[in-house]
């Protein structure tokens, strides 16, 4: 497209405006998102005293590693940082598994009940029993404050169940499963040598999509869960984060200890932003060149 | 299993018999859908009774919609729902757009590595967690964040963003713009790619510039996905984030942030008056249910695209 134009003469001004105007929301666009992830970045380095006076815009001041050393002895942090690995290690595990062996089922559309299940399944998007009766069973199973709710609650994702077929469906041929038939090779033999393998990508991004969204969850600790030795990170961190922000204003008896608590806070924001999303920095830059071609067939279909 | 052929001829048994294995592979999933997604359904009358946990399901009260009225008649239903609908259709007013924007400018990026690399960037925050994100929210709107340290440097008054009632909706909104904008992108530049080159080089011979290359052949590529993406949004306009919004509750801004998402908790796990709660989530899913529907029948009628 545009390596063509020096064949046909020179820009036309229009273009030239176009192409203005693109970079201006480009650039406006990266230094929106990158800036705020920045600033957390070099804070988290600095004198908690100088950002807070508003002296560490641009570039880190004060170096010092203090934050960190803090965050590190915080015991709250660890357990639930051990909690979250454990958490997303078993929950991925169990999530890709589910999502990929019925993924792969409903693409055989010769499976009778096949598109019966698809539309139960898709139902669930839509609706849902809600809050109270899905807490009832929880508790009914004897699952309340056990690691295993957290594990199961959101085990398998109905839109990404249907992102994975549609790309089995595409990317597994249909004549390859004939030819294995012939050979044959059964449906688990053809599922674990052949659609497997040849989805990488597929599998990839579903690893990716399950853990942070594990790895993220708060909200099925915060019901399920009162055990505080079960607490994920994301709990503890909004203990630091976000209730020593809101409870400040407040008159208690026990102010000493909340000024206290927020002083730490204060102190351990920056650091605990970045300590907690290191594992997603990770994952993130391990798949993320499969993103567009796991994405895309689930564009495709909706 | 025999060929494909054989398998169409066989009888509805045996055809099932001999897909054993699938239904094996396929077990683990639907037994979470029944005990996670459809045994909850069966719940769902407990807003229909006057639930007690001692006498169980069936043996609480029935007493058809009290529930619902209540609701209904309560003093915070129109505020609940007129708090749920703004925000809502906010969220969709501003999120819908701007990630096709951001895909139709992406997509005119020359330079592969730079255009990567920008994706790369984009993409990134939609990792983040809603705690983190909302801890972020706090730190850079305090009294003494980036954001007042930069009005100050420009000589204004520092402003109480957190506290303000009339900031939640703004921070709320803007906030998730920043975080999804790139994310929602992603199925725009697919369908974009799919844009035949040769489209490209006949409007440049033609002499079309940019602009009109692409109003004329951009834009009607990728309407159906957008008109399919609109009605999924539509659809799921009442199943605003619970966390978020109660993330960033606090005592002064509650007049505008409480959602019936955040009511349905508070009501339900906190106060444990179930059917009640059960009620209130009910009436929400309903209202989405009925939107998603209808939405999706009008483009039916209009454009030809919908979900099903």
């Amino acid at each position: 497209m545009a390596k063509k134009k020096s064949e046909f003469g020179s820009e036309i001004f229009a273009d030239k405006i176009f192409d203005i105007i693109n970079w201006i929301i480009v650039l406006f666009v990266l230094l929106v998102i990158c800036y705020p992830l920045y600033f957390i970045f070099i804070a988290s380095f600095s004198d908690p005293d100088m950002v807070t006076n508003g002296e560490v815009l641009f570039f880190p001041r004060g170096i010092s590693l203090r934050s960190y050393e803090r965050t590190f002895q915080y015991a709250d942090i660890w357990s639930g940082y051990l909690n979250s690995l454990i958490n997303t290690f078993l929950g991925t595990i169990i999530s890709v598994s589910a999502t990929i062996a019925a993924a792969y089922a409903l693409s055989r559309k010769e499976m009778p009940g096949c598109g019966l299940f698809m539309k139960l399944i898709t139902f669930t998007m839509f609706f849902s029993g809600g809050l109270i009766p899905t807490y009832l069973i929880v508790k009914g199973l004897g699952l309340y404050n056990t690691r295993a709710v957290l594990l199961l609650i959101s085990a398998v994702s109905a839109y990404n169940l249907i992102i994975a077929r549609s790309f089995m469906i595409a990317n597994v041929p249909e004549e390859l499963h004939e030819a294995a038939t012939l050979d044959g090779c059964d449906e688990f033999k053809f599922f674990f040598k052949v659609a497997v393998p040849i989805s990488k990508a597929l599998l990839s991004v579903m690893i990716l999509l399950y853990a942070v969204a594990q790895w993220n969850s708060y909200f099925n600790a915060l019901v399920y869960i009162s055990d505080r030795k079960l607490y994920p990170l994301q709990v503890i961190l909004r203990e630091l984060l976000i209730q020593t922000e809101s409870t400040a204003g407040r008159v208690a008896g026990d102010a000493a200890s909340q000024a206290e608590m927020r002083k730490l806070a204060n102190m351990l924001k920056y650091s605990v932003i970045i300590v907690s999303s290191v594992p997603l920095l990770i994952a993130y830059s391990f798949v993320q060149k499969y993103f567009e071609k796991g994405m895309m067939i689930g564009a495709i279909k909706g | 299993m025999k060929t494909a052929q054989t398998v169409h001829r066989k009888s509805l048994g045996r055809r099932i018999i001999s897909s054993w294995q699938l239904y094996v592979l396929l077990l683990p999933a639907l037994a979470y859908f029944a005990v996670f997604r459809y045994a909850p359904l069966y719940g769902i009358q407990i807003a229909f009774r006057n639930y007690m946990p001692r006498s169980g399901i069936w043996g609480s009260e029935w007493i058809g919609l009290d529930n619902f009225e209540r609701f209904f008649n309560g003093f915070n239903f129109v505020s609940l729902l007129s708090n749920t609908i703004t925000l809502a259709v906010l969220q969709l007013v501003a999120n819908f757009p701007i990630p096709i924007i951001l895909a139709l400018v992406m997509n005119y990026i020359k330079n592969q590595r730079f255009k990567r690399a920008t994706q790369l960037i984009v993409y990134a925050p939609y990792f983040i967690s809603t705690v983190v994100l909302v801890g972020m929210l706090n730190i850079f709107f305090s009294l003494d964040g980036l954001v007042n340290q930069f009005i100050q440097i420009f000589g204004g008054e520092p402003i109480l963003f957190l506290n303000m009632e009339s900031m939640f909706r703004p921070m709320y909104v803007l906030s998730d713009v920043w975080q999804t904008m790139g994310w929602n992108s992603i199925i725009y530049l697919a369908a974009l790619s799919g844009v035949s080159p040769e489209l490209h080089e006949a409007a440049i011979v033609d002499g079309a510039n940019k602009f009109q290359r692409v109003f004329h052949i951009d834009i009607p590529h990728i309407l159906p996905t957008v008109v399919i993406m609109l009605i999924l949004n539509v659809g799921m306009i009442m199943s605003l984030g619970f966390e978020k919004a109660y993330l960033m509750q606090n005592d002064l801004n509650l007049g505008k942030s409480e959602i019936i998402a955040t009511y349905v908790y508070k009501v339900g796990i906190q106060q444990a008056q179930y059917g009640f709660s059960t009620a209130v989530d009910i009436f929400n899913s309903v209202i989405n249910l009925i939107l998603l529907l209808s939405v999706n029948k009008i483009s039916n009628k209009i454009s030809g695209s919908s979900l099903w």
